[in-house]
Order: C-alpha cells, then sequence, then structure tokens
C-alpha cells in the first residue's frame, strides 16, 4: 500500500525520478537564496528577475532555436544587466533599489515581448521558454544540478560577508568593503538559479520554490542557518509530496509542488514556533492572566 | 533639457522604425487592387481562402505560419487588418478563443464566417467528463470540402459579381482536394491494421483518425494551453508499453520535449514530425493546405510500414 502510492510511481516511471531529481536539486539551491532574499525584503525581486530575463532569453531562441546553453546564456545576461543597472540606479541616483528594479525589469519584459512579437508574432515563446517538470532531459538536468552546486560552493565562499549585510550592512560598512562585491555576487546567485529553474521547470516552480520555502522557514526559527536547512527540507517535502499529487490526483505538475509549499506556509502561519498566529494568541492570553 | 532630447529623438527613431509602420502601406496597396480583403484567422484557412478567391481576393493570416492559435497574443496590427477587412474567415468549434474579443475591439463592421460550419464536430478528450469540441476539422480532407464551400458561399455573398470565378476556382479546388483524399488513402493502406496506433504531442488528428482509420494518442487535449499532470503521462506510458504503439510523432507547432520524454521512457521511435496547427514557411514541407496532409500522410506511412 505505502510502496504503490509513494515509492512505486518513481519506480515505474523515468520521467517521474527526473522530475524529483531536478524539483529537489533546485529546492537545495534556490532555499539559501530564498532565505537571504526574504531577509533583505527583497522577496519579490524573484518575480520581477523572471521577467527581466525575457527578452535574453527570447533573443537566445530567435538567434539559435531551442537550444539551451544560448537561451541560458540570454537570460543570464538579461538577468544580469537588470540587476546590475537596478544596483546601479539605487546607488548613485536618489530612487530606491525596489523602484529602480522595478523600472528595469518593465523594459526588460516590455522589450522581450517586443521581441517575441517580431518573430511574427506566432510561436507561442513563453510555451518553449518555460517547459515541463515532466520532461527533464539530460541536459537540463544537468544545468540544474550544477546551478545547485555552484550556488552552494559560491553562499560558503560568501556566507560571512552575506549574513552580515542582511543583518547589519552599517557594521559591515565600516569594517570591510567586501559589501559591495557580495551584494553582487548574490544577485548573481539569484539570477542564476532562476534562469537554470525556468528553462527547465516553468517561471512559477521557479520562483514559487525559491520563495515558499523561506517563508515557511522564517516561521520556525530566527537561526540564519536552522532557517536555511528548514527552508531546503520544505523545498524538498514539497516536491515529493506535489508530484505525487499529480501523480494521484491528476493535478498539473509544476503547480501541484507550489500548492504544496504554499500549504506549508499555511500552516507555518497558523502554528509556526516563532510569531505564528497561534503562538501570539497564548502569549497574549497568558499576559493578561 | 538636451538631454531630455536626445532620448525623444531616440524614441522617435525607435517609433519610425517599428515594423507595424512598414506594414501599413502593403494593406493598403492589396485594399485597392483587389475586390475583396479577407483576413483568415490562421495558415491553413488563409490558404484555403487563396485558392477559392484567386485574383480577386487579397488574404492575410492573423496567425502566420508555424504559429499556434490555441494560445496567440493578437496584437494592434491584427486589429488594424480587422478593420479593413471586408470578410473575416475563422475556424469555429473553439478553436481561437481569442478571436471573439479581437473583431469585437477592431470595431469591424465585417461579416464573420465560420468555415468549420456544418462540420459534424468530435468530441475532444475532456478531462472531467464535459468535453470540449476539437476544432481541428481540416485534418479530415471531406471536412475540409466543406470549408471550401462555407467559403466560396461567403465570398459570393460579399461580392457577387466575383461569383463566376469563385464557383470555377472552388469546383477546381475541390477536386484537387478529391484527388488528394484518395493519394492519402492510397498512401495509408500500405500500413498494416496492427500498426496503426500513434502518439502524438497534443489532440490535433482525431478527424484524421476517424477518417484514414489510425488512432492517435497524446499527452496533451485537444488545446496546447493545459499543462499535463504527471498522472496522464504515466497512464500513456503504461498504455504505450501495454499496446503496441508504433511510434511517436513530433509537431511542428509543439514543444518536442514532453513526447521526447516519452520516447526516450518507452523506447519507441520517433516517426518524424507532423504539420498540425498551421501551415510551414515555404521552405518547409507544408507551404499549403494540400502539401500539409500530403505531408503528414507520406511521414505516417513511411515511419509505420517499415
Amino acid at each position: 500500500m505505502i510502496y504503490a502510492s509513494l515509492i512505486a510511481p518513481f519506480a515505474e516511471f523515468e520521467f517521474m525520478r527526473r522530475a524529483l531529481v531536478g524539483t529537489c536539486a533546485l529546492a537545495l539551491g534556490a532555499g539559501p537564496v530564498g532565505v537571504f532574499l526574504m531577509l533583505r525584503r527583497m522577496s519579490l525581486m524573484g518575480d520581477a528577475m523572471s521577467h527581466a530575463i525575457l527578452p535574453g532569453a527570447a533573443a537566445g531562441f530567435l538567434i539559435a532555436g531551442l537550444s539551451l546553453s544560448a537561451m541560458t546564456m540570454g537570460g543570464l545576461i538579461a538577468g544580469f544587466a537588470v540587476a546590475l543597472l537596478a544596483g546601479l540606479v539605487a546607488r548613485t541616483t536618489e530612487l530606491k533599489e525596489d523602484a529602480s528594479l522595478a523600472a528595469f525589469f518593465l523594459i526588460s519584459l516590455a522589450l522581450g515581448v517586443t521581441l517575441v512579437s517580431l518573430r511574427g508574432g506566432n510561436i507561442d515563446l513563453m510555451h518553449f521558454l518555460f517547459g515541463s517538470v515532466l520532461a527533464l532531459d539530460d541536459a537540463t538536468l544537468l544545468l540544474i544540478a550544477a546551478v545547485a552546486s555552484l550556488t552552494l560552493a559560491a553562499l560558503a565562499v560568501i556566507w560571512r560577508p552575506l549574513v552580515l549585510e542582511c543583518v547589519d550592512p552599517n557594521f559591515l560598512r565600516s569594517v570591510s568593503q567586501a559589501g559591495g562585491p557580495v551584494h553582487v555576487a548574490f544577485l548573481a546567485l539569484v539570477v542564476m538559479n532562476l534562469v537554470g529553474a525556468f528553462y527547465a521547470l516553468g517561471t512559477l516552480l521557479a520562483v514559487g520554490l525559491m520563495m515558499l520555502p523561506a517563508a515557511v522557514a522564517r516561521f520556525w526559527t530566527r537561526d540564519i542557518t536552522a532557517m536555511i536547512v528548514v527552508a531546503i527540507a520544505t523545498g524538498l517535502l514539497s516536491s515529493l509530496v506535489g508530484l505525487l499529487l499529480s501523480f494521484h490526483a491528476g493535478l498539473p505538475a509544476g503547480p501541484a509542488v507550489i500548492l504544496t509549499a504554499g500549504l506549508l506556509y499555511l500552516g507555518s502561519v497558523l502554528f509556526g514556533r516563532v510569531g505564528g498566529l497561534a503562538r501570539r494568541l497564548a502569549r497574549r492570553r497568558h499576559l493578561e492572566a | 533639457m538636451a538631454r531630455f532630447l536626445i532620448v525623444l529623438a531616440c524614441l522617435a527613431g525607435l517609433i519610425a522604425s517599428a515594423p507595424v509602420a512598414a506594414q501599413e502601406p502593403q494593406a493598403k496597396r492589396a485594399a485597392t487592387k483587389n475586390a475583396v480583403t479577407v483576413v483568415a484567422s490562421f495558415s491553413i484557412l488563409a490558404d484555403l481562402v487563396r485558392n477559392v478567391g484567386g485574383e480577386r481576393v487579397a488574404v492575410s493570416a492573423l496567425v502566420g505560419p508555424n504559429g499556434d492559435a490555441h494560445v496567440y497574443e493578437p496584437t494592434p496590427a491584427d486589429s488594424k487588418r480587422i478593420a479593413v477587412a471586408t470578410l473575416v474567415v475563422v475556424n469555429g468549434l473553439g478553436y481561437e478563443g481569442w478571436i471573439d474579443r479581437l473583431i469585437a475591439a477592431s470595431g469591424s463592421k465585417a461579416p464573420v464566417v465560420v468555415a468549420s460550419a456544418g462540420v459534424t464536430p468530435r468530441a475532444g478528450e475532456g478531462e472531467h467528463g464535459h468535453a470540449a469540441e476539437d476544432p481541428h476539422a481540416w485534418q479530415s480532407v471531406a471536412d475540409a470540402k466543406r470549408y471550401v464551400a462555407n467559403i466560396r458561399d461567403a465570398l459570393i455573398r460579399i461580392d457577387p459579381p466575383g461569383r463566376d470565378l469563385y464557383a470555377a476556382n472552388a469546383a477546381s479546388y475541390l477536386a484537387t482536394l478529391d484527388a488528394l483524399d484518395a493519394e492519402i488513402r492510397r498512401t495509408l493502406a500500405t500500413i498494416p491494421a496492427d500498426r496503426r496506433r500513434v502518439i502524438t504531442g497534443h489532440d490535433a488528428f482525431g478527424y484524421f483518425g476517424d477518417a484514414y482509420g489510425i488512432a492517435f494518442l497524446s499527452p496533451q487535449g485537444v488545446s496546447t494551453e493545459a499543462e499535463p499532470s504527471a498522472r496522464d503521462l504515466a497512464r500513456l506510458i503504461t498504455q504505450i508499453r501495454a499496446e503496441k504503439i508504433s511510434a511517436v510523432f513530433l509537431e511542428n507547432v509543439i514543444d518536442p520535449r514532453l513526447v521526447r520524454q516519452i520516447a526516450r521512457e518507452t523506447g519507441v521511435r520517433i516517426g518524424g514530425t507532423l504539420v498540425s496547427d498551421a501551415l510551414t514557411g515555404p521552405g518547409g514541407p507544408a507551404p499549403t493546405y494540400v502539401a500539409l496532409m500530403r505531408h503528414n500522410a507520406r511521414t505516417l506511412a513511411a515511419a509505420l510500414t517499415n
């Protein structure tokens, strides 16, 4: 019974195994990145960046057709350009980073839609650009795995200054010049994770597996390391349960994974140990008594 | 101030070079030379109209070669073309979900012809009981002949002086289609009875299968829009393993990755690319409707006979 419902789908079907490996690799890389994004109050950046990479990916497609490397390179270049320009404007002018990011991602999105339309306006490029988790081939899996490995390695290298910049940017500035480069490196990680995930899994899954586990983790601990562990665990669990839901209940695969993460989030909002609603209510009653 | 002017100048340059501007004079020229300007919703319909209308009719398609009309995003240029059109031809059967809004928004007074009127609709593989109609009726030549008759009648109605030309063109084209139908049957007759089950990307070949006796299965429904679930894909793979499926085929409008995954997982051969919902460009295997049907029949026969 347990075997039939939990193990058999993966044992029997290769596409389920590939989907699981892909989403798990994504959870490993995107989870920690999401936690840092959340701590820096940039939770919506993932969504914005997902639009920003469109022109690059479209340009790659127009030049080389449905080629993983061309579209990935294009997406990376467009994503970096938007992130860097937004950061540059934020640091050199009066405009805050969220506003300049919004401006640049909108320009980028419009440029992307224009590029897509110029190609006769016919092919539904989004369908081609953003793949399905059920159709992961070797090249795509390698790309996701490479991105996850690189992300974890890079995070290990920039860990200290990155954490410092999250909790006390002024202190970091007073003791070190690393703030700027670390910020750029971190943005690069965000872009890389999104681009890697888009082509393979689609926009929703990419941004969803980045931000929802981070939001879940926030409700269970205050320690950054523990938060990252919880985020990764949430991502892994959502992937497994979501794929099984898609398999047994016939839900579309990408949304099923994200809905599972969403349910975990709602549960955490209600019952989370750190600042969850139930906790707060209980504490207030305690204080009144 | 100077900086602002430079930005303005750049913008002006961008706007001037926009492709919409380039298309406009062409459309106007066409409108004056021909008696009737027809806008068809997609490339296959446009080809049918061209064959009936001949010299008297200027035809353009909203969704061009290799485009996917299921999920098309109309542009303002499309709206403009519809506004100046004297006749709009659509497939109907729920194929172009976006077209009604587009026609209404364009303010066009042109009559709208549903080319598939009179075709017996085939129920698509609806997910939860409520079966949607399968719009891909042109995949059966017999139904395409109905399209041609509808287009002929509509052209005669809006342009009575051209009656003789339209009737003659339609008659000769219908004869061509009859020959095509016979040719397809001859081509497919060589396929053994136990090898007539194949996989395609989306459910586009129901009418073809009904007309010519080949069973088509697919991971996506009749529209390309929905995302397949793991359950659907698993069922299809189980079915492929259990039954004798001879080949899987890619389509010109469909992302090939899902079908490739199916082929990899079941060990079934990829038989080639079928042309489903749009003509290919002039350099492709199916620049016209007749070429499209011929190409599909030959691809199927080649993959299934040896």
